[in-house]
Formats: C-alpha cells, sequence, structure tokens
C-alpha cells in the first residue's frame, strides 16, 4: 500500500514539474505585447478556422492563451448568453431565444461573418445519367413525403434508369443536415427518414463511392478530399446550373446550397485589448486561414466591411 | 452411437465453439489495432508528443491534450481511489444487513450503469457552476471520478471478500482490533484485486469522452495544465476532433493518437497484472 502511494506521489510530483512548454514565437507583431486568456466556444464546423487563427496569433502574440471548444452552435450561445466565453462559433446566426437570453443577461454583441461553406450534393462517378439537379427535384427526393415512395431514379427524372436510389446524409444532430433541410425542404430538421445517415463523413465518401445508384450530400471540403471517389453534381439555382467551387460560393451563385460561418464578439470583452487585437487578427487573416481548412473566404470587400463594423463596435463600447 | 460417444461428440462440439468464440473478439481486435498501426504508426515521432494541435495535420501534435489526459488520470485516481475502497470497506466490513446497506448496494449497482453523459450533466451543474470551478480540471476529475466510483465500489467488495476468513479470524484470535484487521490483513491480502478493479476503472475513465465534453473540455488549448483550476484538453477529445476533419493528414494524425491511448491503457493493465501476481504470491 505504502509503495503505491509512493508511486502515485512520484507521478504528479513528474508531472508537477513538467514545465510548459513555451514555443518561442517571433513577435511579428508591431503593436504592444498583451496577455490574457480569450475564450472561444462554439460550433465544431467553424472550430477548424478558429482553430487556425488561434495557431497563428500565438506568433504574433505569444503571451495571449487562446482556449476553444465545441460545444456545438447552440452549445456555445448558452455560454456566451452567461458572460463565460469572448467569443461563440457559430454555424447559423443567433436563435430568437438565445437572443433572449442575453438580453437578460445584458450581454450585447456583434455578429461577424468568417467564411463560407459549401454543401456538395455528389454522385458515384459511374453514374453517368444525372448532371444537374434542380431544388425541386431535390426536394421531392428527401422531403419527407417522399418516405417508401421515392425509391428510384425514374421516379425523378423518366428518362434515367429504373433502379433504386440510395440516399446518403450527415446525421440529424449535426448542423450541415439542419442547413441542407432548411435550403432543400424549406423546414430545417424535416426530411424522410430511410436514407443512410452517419456523423462521420467519411462514411459517407466510402458509401457514395462504394455504390453506383447512390446520392448524397455533404461539406464541400470532404468532396476536394475525395475528388477521384465522386462526381460532383451541379444544382440549378433559377438562372443556370452552378457547381460549388471557390469562385461559385464565395460570389453566392451557387444558392441555395452555401452558408455564412460565424463569430460573435460580446460588448465586455471588447473593453480588453487580447480580445479587439485578436477579432482583428481573424478577420484579417480569415480568408486565407479558411481556405487552408477546406472553407471558403468570402469576397474582400466584406472583410473589410466586417472590420469597420468591429470598429464602430469597439467605439461605441468603450 | 452409443450415449458415451454422443456425450463425447457434445464435448467436441462445445470445446470448438468456445474456441470460435474466443477468437472472434481476439481476430477482431488484431485486425483493429492492426488498422490503427498500419494508419498511424509512421505519424509517431518525437514531434508529435511534444508539439501543440495546428491546422496543418503534419505539424500537430498532442502535448497539451496527452498532459490534460495524465493530469485527469492522476487527479481522478486521488479523489476516486480513496473515497472508493472506504465505502466498499465500510459497506463490507461495518455496515450490518439491513434494508438500508440493500438499499445502498443496489443504488451502487445502478449508479455503474448509468450512461457516462448524464455524469456530465451533474458534473456541470455541480462542480462547473454551483461549485464555480470552472471547466478546470478538477472539475472533470470530480465528474469522472463519480463515473467510476462505483466500478472501484464493486471490485474492491469482490476482493475483500474473496480473503479467507481463517486470516481475518486469526487476526482477531491475535487480539488485533478491527482497524488493525483491516489495515494489516485484509487490505494487503485483496490489494492484488483491487488494484485490478482500480486500473480497469481508471482505463475508462482515460477513454471517455462525452461526459468532459459535456463539463466543458476544450478542443484547442496551447498549454498544459499548470494547476488543477486550469482549463485543459484530453486524448479522446483530440482524436475525436481529428476524427471529423476532412483532410487525410488528420485521420492519420487521429490513428497515431490512438495508438498512444492505446499504450497508456496497455501499460496501465500491465501494471495491474504485476500487482496482482505479486501480491498473490505473498499471500499462497
Amino acid at each position: 500500500m505504502k509503495k503505491l502511494i509512493t508511486i502515485i506521489a512520484l507521478a504528479l510530483i513528474v508531472v508537477a514539474c513538467g514545465d510548459k512548454k513555451e514555443k518561442a514565437g517571433d513577435a511579428t507583431s508591431d503593436t504592444t505585447a498583451l496577455s490574457g486568456t480569450i475564450k472561444v466556444d462554439g460550433s465544431s464546423t467553424v472550430f477548424p478556422i478558429t482553430e487556425a487563427v488561434a495557431e497563428e496569433f500565438r506568433s504574433a502574440q505569444p503571451k495571449v492563451k487562446v482556449t476553444i471548444g465545441v460545444s456545438g452552435t447552440g452549445g456555445g450561445f448558452k455560454k456566451f448568453s452567461r458572460g463565460e466565453t469572448n467569443l461563440s462559433n457559430a454555424s447559423r446566426p443567433i436563435k430568437d431565444k438565445e437572443k433572449a437570453a442575453c438580453k437578460e443577461n445584458n450581454i450585447n454583441y456583434l455578429e461577424l461573418e468568417v467564411a463560407y461553406d459549401g454543401l456538395a450534393v455528389l454522385v458515384n462517378p459511374k453514374n453517368d445519367w444525372v448532371d444537374s439537379f434542380t431544388i425541386e427535384e431535390l426536394k421531392k427526393i428527401w422531403e419527407p413525403a417522399a418516405q417508401g415512395k421515392i425509391m428510384k431514379w425514374n421516379q425523378i427524372r423518366p428518362e434515367w434508369p429504373n433502379e433504386e436510389i440510395h440516399l446518403f446524409g450527415p446525421g440529424v444532430a449535426s448542423g450541415t443536415y439542419d442547413y441542407f433541410t432548411e435550403a432543400i425542404v424549406g423546414k430545417s430538421g424535416s426530411s424522410r427518414g430511410d436514407f443512410t445517415a452517419s456523423e462521420d463523413d467519411h462514411v459517407l465518401v466510402q458509401g457514395i463511392a462504394g455504390d453506383k445508384y447512390s446520392l448524397g450530400f455533404f461539406g464541400l471540403a470532404y468532396y476536394s478530399e475525395n475528388k477521384d471517389k465522386l462526381t460532383l453534381i451541379g444544382v440549378h439555382n433559377g438562372e443556370e446550373i452552378v457547381k460549388p467551387t471557390l469562385e461559385t460560393v464565395s460570389n453566392g451563385t451557387y444558392r441555395p446550397l452555401s452558408r455564412p460561418l460565424f463569430i460573435y464578439v460580446n460588448s465586455t470583452s471588447v473593453k480588453q485589448p487580447e480580445v479587439i487585437a485578436f477579432v482583428n487578427f481573424y478577420i484579417q487573416n480569415a480568408g486565407e486561414l479558411s481556405k487552408d481548412v477546406g472553407y471558403i473566404p468570402l469576397p474582400d470587400e466584406n472583410y473589410k466591411k466586417q472590420t469597420e463594423n468591429f470598429k464602430t463596435f469597439v467605439e461605441s463600447n468603450k | 452411437m452409443n450415449s458415451i460417444q454422443k456425450n463425447r461428440l457434445k464435448d467436441q462440439l462445445f470445446k470448438f465453439w468456445g474456441i470460435f468464440c474466443t477468437l472472434i473478439g481476439l481476430v477482431l481486435l488484431i485486425v483493429f489495432i492492426g488498422d490503427i498501426l498500419i494508419d498511424g504508426i509512421s505519424r509517431i515521432d518525437w514531434g508529435f508528443i511534444t508539439d501543440l494541435p495546428s491546422r496543418k495535420a503534419e505539424k500537430s501534435g498532442i502535448y497539451t491534450a496527452l498532459m490534460g489526459s495524465i493530469w485527469i488520470l492522476l487527479l481522478t485516481s486521488l479523489i476516486a481511489i480513496p473515497v472508493g475502497v472506504a465505502a466498499a470497506i465500510y459497506l463490507e466490513e461495518y455496515s450490518k444487513k439491513n434494508w438500508l446497506s440493500g438499499l445502498l448496494e443496489i443504488n451502487i449497482s445502478n449508479l455503474a450503469g448509468v450512461p457516462s453523459i448524464i455524469y456530465g450533466l451533474l458534473g456541470l451543474e455541480v462542480f462547473v457552476r454551483i461549485m464555480s470551478l470552472g471547466a478546470s480540471v478538477l472539475a472533470g476529475s470530480l465528474t469522472l471520478s463519480l463515473l467510476i466510483l462505483p466500478i472501484i465500489i464493486v471490485a474492491t467488495r469482490e476482493a475483500i471478500k474473496a480473503v479467507p476468513s481463517s486470516i481475518k479470524d486469526a487476526s482477531y484470535a491475535l487480539g488485533a482490533s478491527k482497524w488493525q484487521t483491516i489495515w494489516l490483513q485484509i487490505l494487503p491480502a485483496s490489494g492484488g484485486g483491487i488494484l485490478t478493479g482500480v486500473i480497469l476503472a481508471l482505463s475508462r475513465a482515460v477513454g471517455e469522452t462525452a461526459p468532459l465534453i459535456v463539463v466543458g473540455a476544450l478542443a484547442y488549448v496551447p498549454f498544459a495544465p499548470q494547476n488543477p483550476m486550469d482549463e485543459f484538453s484530453v486524448l479522446p477529445i483530440q482524436i475525436f476532433n481529428w476524427i471529423s476533419r476532412p483532410q487525410h493528414g488528420f485521420i492519420e494524425n487521429a490513428a497515431a493518437a490512438i495508438i498512444i491511448l492505446l499504450l497508456i491503457t496497455f501499460i496501465m493493465n500491465g501494471i495491474a497484472v504485476y500487482f496482482r501476481n505479486k501480491w498473490q504470491q505473498k499471500w499462497k
């Protein structure tokens, strides 16, 4: 027994001594060195961008500690409205209920767009009949009423094969599913239930890649990583057929299957100079960094606008 | 075929079925570990252990998550082991067999079956908010301690029960008090069993993700915890986060991190086996 206690005590000492790893970041920033902690929480979709920004911000301001959680957009807003976080990552705009919660706790905030995410509609490369979809066709396939009824390709267009259609999509808990159903079916979270759903998009990639009669959707980044295994299908936006690319998502012609990603800043936080510096750094670098992690930058003028909005917000909360 | 032959045949059939059943689990485990090793082993180097998470898969490391996991493991042991063992000793040696102890017993068994996310919600409300510990290592450890307490209590009770009553009787016969008997005879005799239970429980704690996400463990922290009130991340959260990234490099990272996590649990189980054997020899 004594030995065991000694071992545990020793282990504790070893860990306590294991000193924090100070990565010598080059202070390339021309501003004064800041310090403090910035707490970010929220959407796991936005997480990669914020992580990338935090990583780069470390070399500019090595003493500022940025921590990021992944409670999901809703979970993030819950903490944000209690004043527990400085910034909130969100893959959708704040809801009325969440606005009310912020108001109750006297939290004023600013919404900033940081990047776009495109939803890709995909089929198997052996599928040689589909060249595009209209929104109506997608709705016909995915709406709740389609369950058990729209089961074959030729029910969508008569010239398509008389073969079963196999559907793949993200799990119903994901923001991607919410967004797709809202854009296509018209009601967030409402779709047929008889499709292969997975929280892991890699499973969807495998599923579509292995099945000639498959059809699925997920974030554009997963297509970019698996271009050789999947065929991207263009969607008719009412005027023309558009495939999601950097340009079409960024200039808004790939609609309605592209969505903005946000961060929210609260007004008390912008009294801290390190938060101001971080948010400015975020807006300046979001374009480049969002590309790095698979998302699509906003047009330059939008970033300029975000910078101005933020400046006004900081001024008015001094 | 006479009845002897029939019985032998049944015996043989059952034996092969048994071998088959044993192999299923084993083969699946080997396939899984092999797959993970192929994906991840080449990714493991010193940099992977000592680097911070990054948006570039090849530059990413597990330093903060690994440190967080070690902190969680140590704090959880410090909290859960004394409490769990003491509770088990009380239930086994002191408590009288009445309706109250029966109720306690049923509830402890029930607690062992409660989904881990429920413990996360409890931890969030009680430790993070009411006790205002924040999303700290301490709050996470307390939550995981609650999660594994029932396992430790049950294992410890089984170990104590297995101590031959001759040892206890001899101790009392020599005039030892109850406390002396427990401390000098029963605990050392059941030490191996208790330790096995404790380490299995801790192996479970080190793999938990859901309750820690609820408590507020983070996915990106640029520093290792310095004290129990610091914020933290843990390996399973890092793995989960990497698996959900589209870039293939992160899948490799996830596999590599899984290898490290498996290594930790294997080492822990190894320690458990070592001590069990040592203790058993001593008491034979």
